[in-house]
């Protein structure tokens, strides 16, 4: 479980998020949505550890990111995966080499052992045969499938997907989403995804936060959703600027 | 001078000493510092060589052309040729080429990664980026610049061999005689010492450039131009500085 106490970030003299207070489940797919502004990647960059907060704390299973040492937070780290909005898939290694490179870097494992892993992952996300290619000669979804297969290389606890779905056909969408959803209930790894896409909350969100201007608006379960947009009205505008009420 | 200057001078020495952790893992590191040491000097020979023979034999040609004076021996050519490549023309033009080339290189290959979050990656995977990715470029390159600068200095007297030579300007003995007349290791030393230093420069402000570089490929494009006139300036300086200091 992921857990985050009033914590505050600023760039120069803008906040960007006001006193969060937020749980991340384990075995769950937790969806942050909100409008482009609202906090959401700068939310997530934090607990990742790419940005510092001014105050709070996040903390990974009672370990708090905040007052880690740098040897203790990489340690931690070794323990994410993220799928990048952009897949951020190293463009000079194939995507065996970009599966491998975890691996390569902090396991102990043969270069069979290795192949082996790679081969396994690759296969988990409905991909084959492209071991060879580079990233530049596979399409948009197969290059957020092989972000999957890199980010679930090592044995993850915590999962983060910075919009899966963006620049991608609804079909290979709802792919995407389905694959995210069977591996976070899989390996019950505590799964964070950013998302504009209500399909994707209605579809796999098992816990949703909602996000306006920098701060939690709204807190809940999918089920609960429905309720909470009747009586909050910016999270009723921004699921019915959606392409479906 | 401006404030921007020392920020910028601060956060160039943090980013050095942000590289000096433990390397994840060393048979990875090591072979990154090869496949860097294959890039800058492998891949430089080709421009490296074409510059060093043309400087030599540009030397020996407008040489000749000012000694009008018949009393001067030809084979003072030879020493000019020498000494000059060895003191200034060898590390110095070599390195302002490569400033160009390799640093241009580093500097857009570490941008990109840094726009296309591929930094954020291995941030996030607990890899230790300015490690990972600049220090075996800043290691590669502090190892094949010196190599490469005493390629220069031999294609270059060479070069200016073979223009004295093949024009007829002066003879075999008379280049050779005046290229050993006042050769000193100290010369080669310092010609040694200024291409450590111009290696150092060069990878290291590239690498910088590349890794806050903040934008898209517009940016990208701008901090590769920063990272080649940053390197030649500093070149320049400490071209300048070491003279000072051990001239």
């Amino acid at each position: 479980m992921i857990e985050l106490s009033h914590v505050n970030k600023s760039f120069e003299d803008k906040q960007v998020l006001y006193d969060i207070n937020a749980q991340f489940f384990s075995g769950k797919n937790n969806v942050i949505i909100g409008a482009s502004g609202g906090g959401k990647s700068v939310m997530m960059k934090c607990m990742v550890g790419l940005e510092r907060p001014e105050s709070g704390s996040i903390e990974f299973d009672k370990r708090d990111m905040l007052s880690l040492d740098e040897q203790q937070l990489r340690e931690v780290r070794r323990e994410i995966g993220m799928l990048f909005q952009g897949t951020a898939l190293f463009d000079s290694l194939t995507i065996e080499e970009n599966i491998e490179f975890p691996l390569k870097m902090f396991s102990k494992m043969t270069a069979a052992e290795r192949r082996a892993r790679v081969n396994f992952c690759l296969q988990r996300v409905n991909l084959e045969n492209i071991n060879k290619k580079f990233p530049s000669e596979i399409s948009g979804g197969m290059k957020k499938r092989v972000g999957i297969a890199r980010a679930i290389a090592l044995d993850i606890k915590y999962l983060f997907c910075d919009e899966p779905n963006s620049g991608l056909d609804p079909i290979t969408s709802r792919l995407i989403d389905a694959l995210i959803d069977e591996i976070t209930k899989e390996y019950g790894i505590t799964n964070i995804i950013n998302s504009h896409d209500m399909k994707t909350v209605f579809d796999i969100g098992d816990h949703i936060l909602f996000m306006y201007k920098g701060a939690k608006r709204w807190e809940g379960n999918r089920a609960d959703l429905k309720h909470a947009q009747k009586e909050i009205p910016e999270l009723d505008n921004f699921i019915k600027a959606s392409y479906f009420d | 001078m401006n404030l921007s200057f020392f920020y910028h001078f601060g956060k160039y020495l943090m980013f050095l000493r942000s590289m000096l952790y433990k390397p994840e893992k060393w048979n990875v590191f090591f072979k990154r510092i090869f496949d860097e040491m294959n890039k800058i000097g492998i891949g430089s020979l080709p421009i490296v060589a074409i510059t060093s023979l043309f400087i030599g034999a540009v030397t020996t040609v407008q040489t000749a052309y000012q000694l009008v004076s018949g009393l001067i021996s030809k084979s003072v050519i030879g020493t000019i040729v020498s000494d000059s490549t060895m003191l200034e023309l060898g590390p110095t033009i070599t390195c302002l080429v490569l400033s160009g080339k390799v640093g241009a290189h580093i500097s857009s290959e570490i941008g990109n990664m840094r726009i296309s979050e591929q930094i954020d990656a291995l941030e996030v995977m607990g890899i230790n980026a300015p490690g990972y990715l600049a220090l075996p470029k800043i290691i590669a390159g502090i190892v094949m610049i010196p190599v490469l600068n005493v390629i220069a200095i031999t294609l270059s007297i060479y070069g200016g061999y073979m223009a004295g030579e093949l024009s007829g300007i002066l003879t075999h003995e008379q280049f050779i005689t005046g290229a050993r007349a006042t050769f000193k290791g100290f010369t080669l030393f310092f010609s040694m010492l200024k291409a450590f230093t111009f290696a150092f420069i060069i990878t290291s402000v590239s690498s910088y450039q590349g890794y806050f570089t903040k934008g898209g490929a517009l940016e990208v494009g701008e901090s590769s131009t920063k990272a080649v006139v940053y390197s030649s300036v500093l070149i320049l300086f400490f071209d300048y500085l070491l003279a000072e200091l051990f001239l």
